[in-house]
């Protein structure tokens, strides 16, 4: 779930409600605003969130210390997910796994098709300070993975919110060099889009967020749709 | 005096269990402390993080003995499982010897490693702790270390290689995913747990 407007804590818990019972693998929840404004996530909602929800969920924003995402994963949190505070200071992902182990610690990566390569972009909750992080996306993958990262988030930003479909080939190139889960993320508009990710890229998991909130996707259809194309998930 | 004592073995994330049994209408204590624990009618022992971290913590509370001894129903969880048996790679520690094996990094079949995500348990034994929990019920797993199959084990979980998913001697059982994030098959598992 992305949220680009605040919301009561009331909707999010009604949210989590819905996803659980429409059979959501995993929940992530991502404060985007959260690192450009210097924030963490507040553990009140996590902690009510984490009383409702019996499945996976991971929170995201503004995570920059062993303490902020011990706060988080006391409150109830599966696992925390770093993004602009790990592009800052990369040696929290080595603190983190080691205090929580790595399969606790999740690595986003916002990642923009340049004619450069794959860029690494950072602070992108807000689009006045949304800036190339001076790294390259592939490297940084490798080098997140070397310091802990129990699994990586790919958002690939060319994608994201247009619902063309995930890019694959960018998706394919991550894989080749990540042995950790990889998920794929930015760009689902239709079933077969996350069926192509599965088959093509390999992926772990496929995330999406536009398409699940408005309901032009519902997951249990998604779910039906993806066993009929022999892709194992839980149905 | 509280029924239901949930070992406080340094790891984060207790609260999510505790809202588990809370949402089956057990309400569970956490505690390191051994008269508590020993005096508990269920004891859970969970795990995140390290296995050298987790035993370094039950040692320093005196703990060891009292797990051992306990003849209550005890479940251990994902890295609590684990401790259940003689020997862990991770951090190459001795644990609480109670199941014999030992336990080993996930063996490298090109599948990503940690193991995070749903998964389907194999039945090789009939078990009350079992009841209702069928071949196509997935449940979730975070795990980068597993005990091998071995005569305790009740489940396996096929990831690569068949590893221990349930493991059961006497009174002390152990499963290596997270039944409170494994939606209903995992609230079935903690029901039957409560039930023993």
């Amino acid at each position: 779930m992305r949220f680009r407007d605040h919301r009561v804590v009331g909707d999010i818990i009604e949210l989590a409600r819905r996803y659980r019972d429409e059979g959501a693998d995993e929940l992530v929840f991502y404060d985007i605003t959260a690192s450009p404004e210097g924030r963490s996530v507040d553990r009140q909602w996590v902690s009510r969130v984490a009383q409702v929800l019996d499945i996976p969920f991971c929170v995201a924003g503004g995570i920059r210390s062993v303490a902020d995402a011990e706060e988080l994963l006391n409150a109830g949190a599966e696992k925390v997910s770093v993004n602009s505070p790990a592009l800052q200071r990369p040696a929290l992902i080595d603190e983190l796994a080691r205090r929580f182990g790595a399969q606790c610690v999740v690595v986003g990566i916002d990642s923009q098709t340049t004619p450069e390569g794959y860029r690494v972009y950072q602070f992108t909750g807000d689009p006045t300070r949304s800036a190339d992080a001076r790294r390259d996306t592939l490297s940084w993958v490798v080098e997140a993975q070397q310091r802990g990262a129990g699994e990586i988030v790919l958002n690939c930003m060319a994608s994201d919110g247009v619902r063309q479909g995930y890019d694959i080939a960018q998706l394919q190139a991550v894989r080749q060099r990540c042995s950790v889960p990889l998920v794929a993320s930015g760009g689902a508009g239709t079933p077969e889009h996350f069926a192509a990710a599965f088959r093509e890229a390999d992926v772990d998991a496929a995330l999406a967020a536009s398409v699940f909130h408005s309901g032009s996707i519902a997951i249990p259809d998604l779910k039906r749709y993806l066993l009929q194309q022999s892709i194992e998930v839980r149905p | 005096m509280s029924d239901i004592v949930i070992i406080d073995s340094g790891g984060a994330n207790l609260a999510s269990l505790q809202f588990a049994l809370q949402r089956l209408g057990a309400q569970a204590t956490v505690s390191s402390d051994a008269a508590t624990i020993s005096a508990a009618r269920r004891v859970l022992l969970p795990g995140v993080g390290a296995a050298a971290d987790a035993m370094a913590r039950l040692r320093s509370h005196d703990l060891i003995e009292c797990i051992r001894a306990l003849r209550q129903p005890l479940l251990g969880i994902c890295l609590g499982m684990q401790l259940l048996y003689q020997h862990s790679d991770e951090g190459d520690t001795d644990c609480l010897g109670i199941v014999p094996g030992h336990v080993a990094r996930i063996p490298e079949h090109g599948l990503p490693i940690p193991q995070m995500g749903w998964n389907v348990c194999v039945t090789l034994r009939d078990d009350p702790l079992l009841r209702g929990i069928g071949a196509r019920d997935y449940v979730y797993f975070v795990h980068s270390y597993a005990a091998p199959v071995g005569p305790h084990t009740l489940a396996s979980v096929d990831y690569g290689a068949a590893l221990t998913a349930v493991v059961r001697r006497d009174n002390f059982c152990g499963v290596q995913f997270h039944p409170e994030r494994s939606a209903v098959v995992g609230a079935r598992l903690l029901q039957n747990f409560l039930e023993l």
